[in-house]
């Protein structure tokens, strides 16, 4: 049976060999034949050497997750083979080559294609590099499906534009010889290939990005102008992102010494009024927590981004993992309010990062937006975000005029007047009228250092009155799939995808179930979780982590433990076929 | 690329010249009480400090004065400036965020020894080689105070205190040969017994364009029975009465290097440099913090690299 439009492929081979340009290329030609796709790459925390892999996830409707199997396997080395060939599904298809990386002839999978194409060979042939085996597959993988060598070409094109007509000659001839190659001596294994890639007429105007990606958009459509990042796998790509566009958006972007640093920097260019941006992973988020506290009680509003990897100490750098949820909620000295949110895919981490800003400057609150390696650096295509109308919402501020009356009236402006809603207006230093101290030490409502027992309790009233009038403007989450399911799902950040394809699955098996994605993680909404729970005929909490810290937040708020989890903590994400069988393996469920 | 960046300097310029204005102490005082020990040697330096100001004539809604934590970072409090008063070691990374998102402030950061050599040790490198344009003012007591007397990262070996009476065996930091081997483009020592000469030191530090730096030999009355006010009378002597070339890194470092019988004070290093903020084309026509928030047609364009 013919699968038009319905792959997965996956490239691998040793760090340092292209794999991830390969595998990028590959996605974007899909792309540009207006498929959906979804990525994932596996590396270690190496530049050359170890293993890399790619793997890409094409359809013709939208995809939320990597799945485990795979349908061609494009080897550059004999590991890849050892380490995925269990993947190949039956009627798959492995590209390698025989002459640097032979097949054991005795042991070989009778339900497979075993493609042998001289790569080595055909780069010598036309004088290229080793470093450019990767491009022969990529021709050749693209044979595999019939696809339309024309994309790849423009592909090539747009990749290599900046090295000049002859490198994008060069890639485009070694790329056509390997389409060649598998199109001339495969006939038969193509024609009986059963999925094939052809381009969808109708243009949807895709985008296609990482989490990180997603991250600097939304936070470059919220106005940031500052960023400071010292560079930690895997948020990297937000600093690398924002000094691509630096100049394009009139913005700052510093790498400075230490996180220490990248925190106090944002929170100064916050305190000047400027939108500001920093991000780490865990260790670095470790060095940050000094920070916070400073932003909580300074009331300067800060927006922090935790990538979280392996933990702890150097952990897995490179994996993924949902472990710094419960510090995250605590982290830093003392008691403050904060936000903590956590998109699930691309889209959520798009508009939510607009909400970042919003938020923590109108209530000047610490806002920490949690993701994970997962979602950080897999890509995947959706709908073109709309930038009709990007809500820009500062807060309040004095005006010249309002600080000039209060001076002629003999006022002082007190930079934390006691007020209703705890939400006292800030000046941007540099106003005339408006000289203030912020203090780091518990001030008076003119920010003098006071310990008062009287000023204290009210100071911290005001504090966490903010985050009581920020309520208002932060959703409940809500229930997505059946009514009446059999299982309801709850989880925080990337898990989101693989559930949502877990539910595809379970639809198909008439299973009904539901989700509960929690995006707002504190403050934690309690009510509606409760009522959740409570109308839920099974609850199932889908984390990445031990000790189930999104089930010992939920048990915290709402008293009700969750009995049935699913955990996973060897640094890989959630595969939507690991959930299909949690739930076919519990009698209780089906 | 040059003429761009004449360009830059030309327009920085015009934007932070100093408009002259007329400041009194009684302007500068805040409702809050001054809590030193009597004698201490920040009294002198609080004292320069104001009068530079005054000198200078900046509207005091253009300075910002920063700060970290110990005695010396409560000089905000006393000073009637927009203030910082922020964490241990910290006061230079926030300057450096304060600045760049607003560089018509004039930003002067004040803390003591521990914060700036131990605590903040890294940030006071980076900085120096950043040159950013701000003026950091050390009040170097070489013991910490506000924690009741502990050793400091300047104390002098053999240096004991009551709470720490274990002397200590490390070497001093030598701050100004720190500064100078770090990059700072004005390097300076005062001493808070000697106001007239500080509050010049520190008025050229604030004119100085680029990252100015002043150690500032301050007794501390109540926990350093060593380095006291008589120990330093005894020992300081002005760099520009016997005419020091300033100019000469090699020299300046050299210079450094002499702290024990006889103590120089005054200006080490000074070198015209570029400063970081120019080389920030985002900050070539215009204050970061004044630059309008429109971003739809910018993201309409860049979606497009991600299809």
């Amino acid at each position: 049976m013919t699968k038009t439009n319905k792959l997965v492929w996956k490239i691998g081979g040793e760090a340092g060999y292209g794999i991830m340009s390969t595998g990028l290329m590959f996605a974007k030609a899909c792309l540009r034949g207006n498929l959906h796709i979804f990525d994932y790459t596996e590396y270690p925390s190496l530049i050359r050497g170890g293993h890399n892999s790619y793997t890409v996830r094409v359809e013709d409707k939208e995809i939320h997750s990597q799945i485990q199997i795979t349908n061609i396997l494009a080897a550059l080395n004999k590991e890849t083979i050892d380490l995925h060939l269990h993947q190949l599904t039956k009627n798959g298809v492995l590209l390698y080559d025989n002459d640097e990386s032979p097949v054991d002839k005795t042991k070989l999978r009778k339900d497979i294609s075993y493609l042998h194409i001289p790569l080595s060979k055909i780069v010598r042939d036309i004088q290229g590099e080793r470093v450019m085996r990767n491009n022969v597959l990529l021709g050749a993988s693209f044979a595999v499906v019939s696809y339309d060598f024309a994309i790849v070409e423009h592909i090539i094109k747009d990749f290599f534009k900046s090295k000049g007509d002859a490198v994008i000659n060069h890639n485009i001839a070694l790329a056509k010889a390997g389409y060649d190659y598998i199109t001339t001596n495969y006939k038969e294994v193509i024609k009986q290939f059963p999925n094939k890639l052809k381009k969808v007429e109708e243009n949807k105007e895709h985008i296609f990005l990482t989490g990180n990606e997603a991250c600097s958009l939304g936070a470059l459509a919220a106005g940031c102008k500052f960023v400071s990042i010292y560079p930690m796998t895997p948020i990297s790509g937000i600093l690398s992102l924002m000094e691509h566009y630096e100049q394009r958006f009139s913005i700052v972007v510093k790498q400075p010494e230490d996180e220490i640093s990248a925190v106090n920097m944002a929170i100064g260019a916050w305190h000047a009024g400027v939108r500001a941006l920093t991000a780490t992973s865990g260790g670095g988020f470790c060095l940050m927590t000094e920070g916070l506290g400073l932003a909580a009680m300074t009331e300067t509003p800060l927006v922090v981004i935790n990538g979280m990897r392996g933990g702890p100490s150097t952990g897995l750098p490179t994996w993924t993992e949902q472990g710094d949820l419960q510090f995250i909620l605590h982290a830093s000295h003392g008691e403050f309010p904060r936000i903590v949110i956590a998109p699930g895919d691309v889209d959520d981490a798009y508009n939510l990062m607009i909400d970042a800003f919003n938020l923590a400057e109108k209530y000047q609150l610490v806002v920490i937006v949690l993701t994970d390696k997962h979602l950080n650096e897999s890509h995947k295509s959706l709908k073109k975000f709309s930038f009709e109308t990007i809500r820009i919402e500062r807060g309040k501020f004095l005006t010249d005029e309002q600080l000039k009356e209060l001076a002629v009236s003999k006022q002082e402006y007190k930079r934390y007047a006691f007020v209703d809603d705890g939400v006292s207006s800030r000046v941007m230093p540099g106003q005339e009228h408006g000289l203030f101290i912020a203090s780091s030490d518990e001030h008076n409502e003119s920010g003098f250092f006071y310990e008062d027992a009287d000023n204290r309790k009210k100071m911290m009233h005001k504090r966490f009155k903010k985050i009581e009038t920020a309520m208002k403007d932060i959703p409940q989450p809500k229930l997505v799939g059946e009514k009446d399911a059999e299982l309801t799902f709850i989880s925080f950040g990337s898990t989101k995808g693989a559930i949502f394809e877990a539910m595809h699955f379970l639809a198909d098996k008439k299973i009904k179930a539901n989700f509960l994605q929690i995006k707002y993680l504190d403050p934690f909404p309690t009510e509606s979780v409760i009522n959740i729970i409570k109308n839920a005929k099974n609850v199932v909490c889908v984390e990445c982590n031990y000790t189930g810290q999104l089930a010992a937040l939920i048990k915290e708020k709402t008293g009700i433990e969750i009995k049935h989890n699913l955990r996973k903590y060897d640094g890989r994400p959630f595969f939507p076929e690991e959930i299909n069988d949690y739930v076919m393996n519990n009698k209780r469920f089906i | 690329m040059k003429q761009k960046i004449e360009s830059q300097i030309k327009t920085f310029e015009k934007n932070t010249k100093p408009s002259l204005h007329v400041i009194t102490l009684n302007d500068l005082s805040t409702s809050a009480k001054i809590n030193w020990c009597p004698g201490c040697g920040d009294y002198g330096i609080l004292m320069a400090l104001k009068n530079a100001v005054i000198e200078l004539g900046i509207p005091q809604h253009e300075l910002f004065l920063v700060s970290g934590i110990g005695c010396s970072s409560k000089t905000p409090y006393w000073t009637k400036l927009y203030g910082f008063n922020g964490l241990h070691g910290r006061a230079l990374p926030f300057a450096t965020g304060l600045k760049l998102a607003n560089h018509k402030l004039t930003i002067i950061v004040v803390g003591g020894d521990g914060d700036g050599y131990a605590e903040g040790g890294n940030h006071f490198m980076h900085s120096c080689r950043r040159n950013i344009d701000m003026t950091y003012i050390v009040y170097n007591n070489q013991v910490y105070g506000l924690t009741t007397g502990q050793v400091s990262p300047t104390s002098e070996k053999n240096f004991k205190t009551k709470a720490t009476p274990d002397p200590v065996i490390e070497e001093p930091v030598n701050p100004v040969a720190l500064a100078i081997a770090s990059g700072a483009t004005f390097v300076a020592r005062g001493f808070a017994g000697d106001v007239a000469h500080l509050r010049e030191l520190i008025i050229q530090g604030v004119k100085h364009k680029g990252f100015a730096f002043i150690d500032v030999l301050q007794p501390c009355v109540t926990f350093n029975h060593l380095n006291t006010y008589d120990y330093f009378k005894k020992r300081v002597y002005k760099l520009e009465k016997e005419k020091f070339d300033f100019s000469n890194k090699t020299k300046a470092f050299e210079k450094a290097q002499e702290c024990g019988d006889k103590i120089p004070i005054g200006v080490f290093y000074k070198e015209e440099r570029i400063t970081y903020e120019e080389q920030v084309p985002a900050l070539a026509k215009q204050v970061l913090v004044k630059q309008p928030i429109d971003t739809k047609s910018k993201m309409e364009k860049i979606i497009k690299d991600f299809m």
